[in-house]
């Protein structure tokens, strides 16, 4: 059979994103453009105390601007939802507040309005008061347990190892994960050398540059909901889960999104949305302005104390890692970042004792979810830190420190599952070689001084998850893929197309990819945690496989001679005896996963590992504080690439936006409220931000369980920019920053305070 | 909201046409209810993030900042309007740079960069960096984007394509 050799030769070229065309000419659709025949829009009032009993909510003036079609508070959504809670572990968190708010910024009441300007204005004429009650902010302080956000805990009942959580009170725990390998009190206590730091991360946020976005469509026999969503299945499962319906009466609609970083996953608007158009029994469109954003979902603040010993030849033998996670007010996918990322905490290092504690806390703020990394980069930046710091303490260089005591295939990480396909040697031999790290540098002169780091990650892919493909073949050949992937830049519609058109023998060019469509597009546990393109990968591929074995079935069916390569419009042809007919392949993939045990270990946590470092090189002058990034690595292992320029936009990506999360950006948050809500006054990166030198590197690798080879890329450059640039701030002024952002006056502060001039707080 | 409402009539992609706005209503707003064009969004709302570019008799400006009123008279180009006889040169560009991921902020871009090779036909790095200073993308594509603006310049010469 001509097609049964994978000579399709799509894999590994860099083709330009299919929707290119729609996207430059502005065409391209997404939530927050969309309109409706008949939709109403909606604004909402929100809440100005970060804890506090709803006293009242006086709608009355709301009401009365000429234009307002309707204005509701929670006492509304519970006469058309008995049990209006959502989320993907806990269902915490109300549609609109019930009797109590969380954090400042949720939402108490909603006004609607054909002309979205009277709805706006007619919002600001709400008026509620509170009875405030004690608040808490910090991680560590909340996990003291003495201020409570939630009286009774409510897990989701999804995940197994939250079921004991279920009405427990008096906690702000939402999951408490341990592992234990070894012992590591005793390797401490003979340890001749023993480290602790504590560091921290502040609070950050995704800003897509589309806000969120959701249109409800409800009618009484079915609802379509149009979302600028990540997880269309997720929603669909939700939703239906609200309304108490069968799944097939629920269709979740997502266009392209316009950015998503983890900020769209699982249920946003999407409930709020339904509730209003139940009750207005209109369309009813709820769209974000940047604002918004921000009392909606951040990526988690954490704290985490890491003490490491070690012997008197350099290895580490033993390392400890407590782990606070700031939730927020609701728990979303906190205490699955709590657990996922809490597998790696201690590092791509191979430690006999480890003891691990990660936790996952409640807090009165915005919540916290998934953004690019999953906890990791929040962890990486500890732990390379960390490991920095025990080098030069101990006067070991730090690229042979880390060599010695690195992790390699075939041995036990801290869970106990044995790596494979890991590059973690070659990804930090590269960085060290692309830095000339072996040889002298140039340290700068007079007041700006220059020094260099990097660090290395790995991190366990979030495991057991699921995705389904569809690839149908029509009379003429032509070929369509139907899976629920959703492409908000990541460039996976194209990455897919290319596995289709590598099994089929076809340019990728020629495949259609259909928009995500619930009521078409099967299942798939959603876009996140660089997963899609492995999961999704492969269910793609044995989809396309399948549809190419009934190819050649048909062939044989119809005499055709071994070999033959009669186009497939022919077959079809001959089959039905006219254009007329179709061929269906399905796949289905999910890997196989062991749940980690009463010690957090397991022989298989994860289907494949991801490893990436970063490097840089800096100048910080002495007389500001300022750091200058004059050259910024990344290195990754991501198997290998099926389209090598979509790869490398994405490294580069990434890296950038971490620098962003790294260098400046941060919620500035008083007394709960946040004080910089605005692009004005929260500072991403722009073009003046970018390095003057950018390298991206892709080290020669293959994922043998991948998809022609291949694994995720989406977060890998997220995962070792920030403990990079500190420590080369340490090798280029001899000060040690632990908590982010690394802003010129972290800095500044310093140097002064190593001078013994300290600055005063303000 | 009850303020009536004003006539404008200006050049939208080369047409003559007319409009009644409110005296709050953004260009933005304007050109996505009243004529479907989506090509310019509001993403910040500030003025800051450059998503919601078009041009004004020449000259980019910020469609949610600038009031739609302000348009009498006047001649608008938006991205809509480039890839009238195929693609133009900046959007080609841009495609084969990869200069975009999600896409949202790639309409800005495009016009953006379609006033500064107006004005620079042969920019630097500098002048290009400087001038799309006012534009944000969250995906950060940037070095990629400095390289569709240079190819977009040179090939602008030439005359559309696709």
């Amino acid at each position: 059979m001509a097609t049964a050799t994978l000579s399709g030769g799509q894999i590994g070229r860099s083709l330009p994103r299919l929707e290119g065309r729609d996207k430059v000419t502005g065409r391209a659709e997404y939530t927050h453009l969309m309109q409706l025949p008949g939709m109403l829009h909606a604004k909402i009032f929100r809440s100005t105390v970060a804890h506090g009993r709803i006293k009242s909510v006086d709608t009355s003036a709301a009401r009365k601007v000429p234009g307002v079609y309707a204005v509701y508070t929670s006492d509304d959504v519970l006469n058309v939802i008995a049990e209006p809670y959502y989320g993907p572990a806990f269902h915490d968190q109300p549609i609109l507040a019930i009797g109590k708010v969380h954090f400042v910024g949720e939402p108490v009441a909603v006004v609607l309005a054909s002309d979205p300007h009277v709805a706006d204005q007619a919002a600001q004429q709400i008026v509620a008061e509170y009875e405030e009650l004690p608040a808490v902010f910090d991680e560590v302080e909340a996990a003291e347990n003495k201020t409570l956000v939630h009286a009774e805990l409510k897990p989701a009942g999804t995940f197994a190892d939250l079921k004991h959580l279920k009405g427990r009170k008096g906690t702000n725990i939402a999951l408490d994960f341990g592992l234990r390998r070894g012992d590591v009190d005793k390797a401490f206590a003979s340890a001749p050398h023993v480290f602790e730091h504590t560091f921290r991360t502040q609070k950050v946020l995704h800003l897509p540059l589309e806000p969120h976005a959701s249109i409800a469509d409800y009618r009484d026999d079915g609802v379509t909901i149009y979302s600028s969503a990540q997880g269309p299945s997720f929603v669909r499962t939700e939703i239906a889960r609200l309304l108490g319906w069968p799944e097939n009466r629920v269709r979740i609609k997502v266009p392209y999104l316009g950015g998503g970083y983890g900020g769209k996953l699982y249920i946003k608007l999407e409930a709020l949305a339904l509730a209003m158009s139940m009750l207005a029994r209109r369309p009813v469109k709820i769209a974000h302005t940047m604002e918004e954003h921000f009392y909606t979902i951040t990526k988690h603040p954490t704290t985490f104390r890491i003490k490491s010993g070690v012997d008197q030849d350099g290895r580490i033998t033993a390392r400890k890692c407590e782990v606070w996670w700031n939730g927020g007010a609701y728990a979303d996918i906190g205490p699955r970042v709590t657990q996922k990322s809490g597998f790696t905490a201690s590092g791509p290092y191979d430690i006999d004792n480890v003891s691990i504690d990660s936790y996952a806390l409640y807090t009165n703020l915005t919540p916290a979810g998934a953004l690019r990394g999953f906890g990791i980069p929040q962890l990486v930046w500890a732990y390379e830190s960390h490991t920095d710091m025990i080098a030069r303490a101990l006067k070991r260089d730090p690229l042979e420190f880390r060599k010695q005591n690195l992790l390699r295939d075939g041995q036990p990480q801290a869970t106990g599952t044995i790596l494979k396909d890991t590059a973690i040697e070659k990804v930090l031999d590269r960085i060290a070689e692309r830095l000339n790290w072996k040889r002298p540098f140039d340290r700068g002169k007079g007041a700006v001084r220059r020094g260099r780091g990097f660090a290395v990650a790995l991190k366990a892919v979030i495991s057991p998850t699921t995705s389904v493909a569809i690839v149908n073949v029509s009379a003429d050949g032509s070929t369509t893929l139907y899976c629920g992937t959703v492409d908000m830049g990541q460039g996976s519609d194209t990455a897919m197309a290319q596995m289709v058109g590598e099994v089929l023998n076809m340019p990728a060019e020629s495949v259609r990819v259909v928009p995500r469509d619930t009521d078409v597009t099967p299942y798939d546990m959603g876009t996140l945690g660089s997963r899609s393109l492995f999961h999704m990968g492969l269910a793609v591929r044995l989809a396309a496989e399948e549809a190419r074995a009934k190819i050649g079935d048909l062939r044989r069916e119809l005499g055709e001679p071994e070999g033959s390569n009669a186009p497939l419009a022919d077959l079809f042809r001959k089959k039905y005896g006219m254009q007329a007919g179709n061929i269906v392949g399905t796949g289905i993939y999910k890997p196989d996963y062991i749940p980690p045990d009463a010690n957090g270990l397991t022989t298989n946590v994860t289907p494949f590992w991801m490893v990436a470092g970063s490097g840089v090189e800096i100048e910080v002058d002495t007389e500001t504080g300022h750091v200058r990034i004059s050259r910024l690595i990344n290195v990754a292992d991501v198997g290998k690439p099926i389209n090598p320029k979509i790869v490398e936009t994405q490294l580069s990506g990434a890296s950038l936006m971490q620098l962003g999360f790294s260098m400046f950006e941060k919620m500035h948050i008083d007394g709960g409220q946040v004080t910089n809500a605005s692009l004005a006054d929260y500072k991403i990166p722009g073009m003046h931000d970018v390095p003057p030198v950018m390298e991206n590197e892709i080290v020669d690798t293959y994922q043998t369980n991948g998809p022609f080879g291949a694994k995720g890329v989406g977060e890998l450059a997220t995962f070792g920019l920030s403990p990079a640039i500190a420590n080369a701030i340490d090798d280029a002024v001899g000060v040690r920053l632990t908590e982010l952002p690394l802003t010129a006056e972290a800095v500044f502060r310093a140097l002064r305070a190593k001078d013994n001039k300290p600055l005063g707080d303000e | 909201m009850s303020l009536a409402a004003i006539t404008i009539n200006f050049t939208l992609n080369g047409r003559l046409v007319s409009a009644d706005v409110k005296s709050y209503h953004n260009v933005v707003e304007v050109l996505q209810t009243q004529f479907a064009l989506f090509g310019a969004r509001e993403s910040c709302g500030q003025g800051l993030c450059g998503c919601c570019t078009v041009l004004v008799d020449g000259r980019p400006v910020s469609g949610c900042l600038h009031l739609a009123v302000f348009l009498d008279g006047a001649e608008v180009v938006t991205v809509e309007h480039l890839a009238t006889a195929g693609l133009d040169p900046v959007q080609q560009a841009f495609i084969e740079c990869g200069a975009f991921q999600c896409g949202y902020c790639t309409p800005g871009f495009v016009m953006m960069t379609k006033a500064l090779i107006g004005q620079h036909p042969d920019p630097d790095d500098e002048q290009i960096r400087d001038y799309l200073s006012g534009n944000l993308c969250r995906c950060a594509a940037y070095p990629e984007i400095v390289n569709a603006v240079k190819m977009a310049a040179r090939n602008s010469k030439a005359g559309p394509t696709g």
